[in-house]
């Protein structure tokens, strides 16, 4: 398996086919581990790092944590492939622009991936579409057990799994969900879902995880305390409490605006429909609430024979990494701009619906 | 806005009250110090600031002395960009990051959950001693709850398994 091979297709998780996918676009859990006798990468001279980078690679290259693993060298990686494993949520955005010996390995469809040497010696995630953290904790479960054989994790019996930042400390797990909300920011009640999830202490956030904000209506919510809950409690409190609350409510919004602003909605619906098939010059922000609304009308049956698959597709292929990539060139300026409002034309036209 | 009394940029305002009137006086560092006498310093960096802030109110300016022998940091180090040098500075620190692990895990002190089952070389037997952990909490929920024949029952679980 080659990078290349990723860039014009999505992954599993964009997929759109898990369960409550209308509202959940995925579900994410990652786990925070350090190899004992290492120090933490704050602390880590040059060549520990090396050595540290070498070693867990070869522990998750030999534990075949899926039928075909990928090992990004990050070190070496150029640019655009650090920001296309950005985009597609293989790696974080620190962990991209770092220096230093570092690394990705990526499972066969892009469900699991680990990197290596980010703010911890070993993040762990498990993505997948919908809402399947049951299924997420089982494959990540998993994974831990395998490089536990080989590993010696860093774990105190009274603190758990040891963390270079005391907040992830304990289980060092985190648990993100991925949500699509525009009928609650259509409405002006998003407001009461935030002051709800800080009232249960979880976080909310962008696309793109920390320290970014949301945009065309999607946001992320986690959890933040990882110490003194079980890894079963934390993820049962997503599926059990919060996600199906803020799911009713999104359906109770598109509900309201189904049937008391019809017309507001079919125009707000239709005009994205409209930009998005007519326009010559689109940034990448604007495509993401264009899209938003789209999708948002396709759930609710007001746009007819156009694929979900490829309205989700089109949110990642139109980000700059991976434009370039599919174009085989750098692009800039307008000249980007001009090629994503071609390429979503192209795919918009093609397929259904007027 | 201009100092009264040169070109400069003012950054030192005064407001006197002379004969019932206000007078509101605008100057720069320098003519506050030569014609007001007013003693003026450069300004601090706000990061300055900020860690000396953080270090009065953890009243651990005293001991910042304590480094690490594996990795070198101390707790001023910490403080600065809030993360540890390694897995030993828990240890270290457990007295100071009690409190900061308390507000940042609503509370939370002691780990529950998964436990790796084989620790090459330290051997401790890991899982056993969250098992007791678990029951620990398990006692202090049901001393909440006022069920103390469950609670007794715990209590009993957890001298067992200290014990073995």
């Amino acid at each position: 398996m080659k990078l290349s091979d990723l860039t014009n297709r999505a992954g599993e998780w964009l997929r759109g086919s898990g369960p409550m996918s209308e509202i959940v676009i995925s579900s994410r859990i990652r786990l925070a581990r350090n190899v004992s006798g290492y120090s933490f990468l704050t602390r880590i001279s040059r060549h520990e790092r090396q050595a540290l980078e070498k070693r867990v690679r070869e522990v998750i290259l030999d534990a075949q944590i899926s039928p075909q693993t990928l090992y990004v060298d990050l070190e070496s990686a150029p640019e655009i492939d650090r920001s296309l494993l950005v985009e597609r949520h293989l790696i974080s955005k620190p962990h991209a622009t770092a220096e230093g010996a570092r690394g990705v390995a990526i499972g066969e469809d892009e469900s699991v991936s680990i990197m290596v040497n980010e703010e911890d010696h070993l993040r762990l995630q498990v993505l997948r579409s919908g809402l399947q953290l049951e299924e997420a904790w089982e494959q990540i479960n998993e994974i831990d057990d395998k490089l536990e054989s080989k590993l010696d994790f860093a774990f105190h019996p009274r603190f758990g799994y040891l963390t270079a930042c005391p907040t992830n400390v304990g289980t060092g797990i985190r648990v993100s969900v991925m949500l699509h909300l525009p009928a609650l920011k259509l409405t002006g009640e998003i407001e009461k879902v935030f002051r709800a999830a800080k009232e249960m202490r979880l976080a909310v956030r962008g696309l793109y995880g920390e320290g970014t904000e949301a945009t065309g209506d999607f946001y992320q919510i986690s959890n933040q305390t990882t110490l003194g809950k079980t890894e079963d409690e934390i993820i049962s409190d997503f599926k059990h409490l919060v996600i199906p609350k803020i799911i009713d409510y999104e359906h109770h919004a598109r509900r309201t605006l189904l049937n008391d602003r019809t017309v507001a909605l079919d125009d707000k619906v239709c005009r994205s429909l409209g930009i998005l098939r007519t326009a010559r010059l689109m940034t990448s922000e604007e495509v993401l609430f264009l899209l938003s609304h789209l999708r948002m009308g396709i759930n609710l049956g007001r746009v007819k024979e156009m694929d979900i698959r490829m309205v989700n597709e089109l949110f990642l292929l139109t980000q700059p990494a991976h434009l370039q990539k599919l174009q085989g060139r750098k692009l800039e300026g307008d000249v980007r701009r001009a090629a994503r409002a071609d390429f979503i034309r192209q795919k918009l036209n093609g397929a259904g619906a007027s | 806005m201009k100092c009264d009394n040169c070109n400069k940029p003012a950054t030192v305002h005064l407001t006197e009250i002379k004969h019932g009137k206000k007078v509101e006086r605008h100057l720069c560092e320098q003519c506050a110090n030569t014609s007001e006498g007013l003693p003026v310093q450069g300004h601090t960096p706000i990061n300055e600031l900020l860690t000396n802030f953080v270090m009065a109110h953890s009243g651990l300016q005293k001991e910042t002395g304590t480094s690490c022998e594996q990795c070198g940091i101390t707790w001023a180090e910490f403080r600065q960009n809030g993360l540890l040098g390694c897995e030993n500075d828990y240890q270290l620190f457990e007295k100071d990051l009690t409190p900061l692990l308390q507000r940042a895990h609503e509370g939370g002190t002691h780990h529950l959950g998964k436990v790796p089952a084989r620790r090459g070389s330290s051997g401790v037997p890991l899982r056993k001693r969250a098992d007791v952990n678990k029951l620990r909490k398990e006692l202090a929920r049901a001393v909440e709850a006022e069920d103390y024949e469950r609670a007794a029952k715990l209590r009993d679980q957890i001298r067992q398994a200290e014990e073995s």
